[in-house]
């Protein structure tokens, strides 16, 4: 019975906090996504030849992302039936984009005008051990973003 | 040092290659940072603490890359990539790569 009520007392934690946590990254990665729409980042690697290009720079974006709770059950209980896994979805476009304003930030930092090209993302999860030593996943999701950051003058 | 994640460096020809030069970090956590990301599984939200793991062992592996592109005498690397791997349990793999040339 104890157990029951932990575990409907983890997966409240997991549905109200880390909703409300997720509802307030988003909010703030909104609001930086439109401060930072000046920045240009692009996949491709071509120079428009218009540019004129005083600084060239590698720049990166890290983050590090956790599931709540409430997700990983979801998750869990969606492994029974398959399909989309929208729990999931929304943790892992969290952090790419947490790591591509990141990303912006750095080349920002380098003044002017800044074009970042080339960007890619590298996504993995640190597998390990849980705290309690019991071997497990702890589910979490990290992505590096870089790319080249050309200051145009 | 100039790094970039194309071909060459804009503005500047390349002169000589020198082949390809890489460095990696293998990190681990240690008990404190599982602790917290244990809590973290159940509240959601970024792992700080892993984060700030990651981002030491990226500019390791930079750092590492570039010492080497040093020892051959280049004065950028250009072509820069990054890749992750699991390597056991609680370890993970972080590489960077690239092409050392010397350009002007």
């Amino acid at each position: 019975m104890a157990d029951i009520i932990v575990f409907i007392l983890l997966v409240a934690c997991g549905y109200f906090i880390g909703g409300h946590r997720e509802r307030s990254h988003y909010r703030s990665i909104f609001a930086r996504e439109r401060a930072t729409l000046e920045l240009t980042l692009l996949s491709g690697k071509a120079i428009d030849p218009a540019w004129q290009i005083a600084q060239a720079a590698l720049v990166t974006g890290v983050c590090v992302i956790s599931v709540d709770y409430f997700k990983s059950v979801a998750a869990g209980l969606r492994n029974l039936i398959g399909g989309r896994v929208s729990a999931y979805e929304s943790l892992i476009d969290r952090a790419r984009r947490e790591a591509l304003l990141r990303m912006k930030a750095q080349a920002a930092a380098l003044g002017g005008k800044v074009v970042v090209i080339n960007v890619r993302l590298e996504t993995s999860s640190i597998s390990g051990m849980k705290a309690d030593g019991r071997s497990g996943q702890v589910a979490s999701v990290e992505v590096i973003a870089y790319g080249t950051a050309l200051a145009l003058a | 040092m100039i790094l970039t994640t194309i071909e060459s460096v804009p503005n500047l020809r390349t002169v000589e290659h020198m082949g390809l030069v890489s460095g990696s970090t293998v990190r681990s956590k240690h008990v404190g940072r599982d602790l917290m990301a244990g809590l973290k599984n159940i509240f959601g939200g970024e792992l700080k603490g892993y984060t700030e793991l990651l981002n030491e062992a990226r500019e390791e592996a930079v750092a590492r890359m570039v010492k080497q592109a040093e020892a051959l005498g280049a004065n950028a690397v250009v072509n820069v990539r990054f890749s992750t791997s699991a390597v056991a349990a609680g370890a993970a793999e972080l590489y960077a790569y690239g092409t050392a040339v010397r350009v002007e």
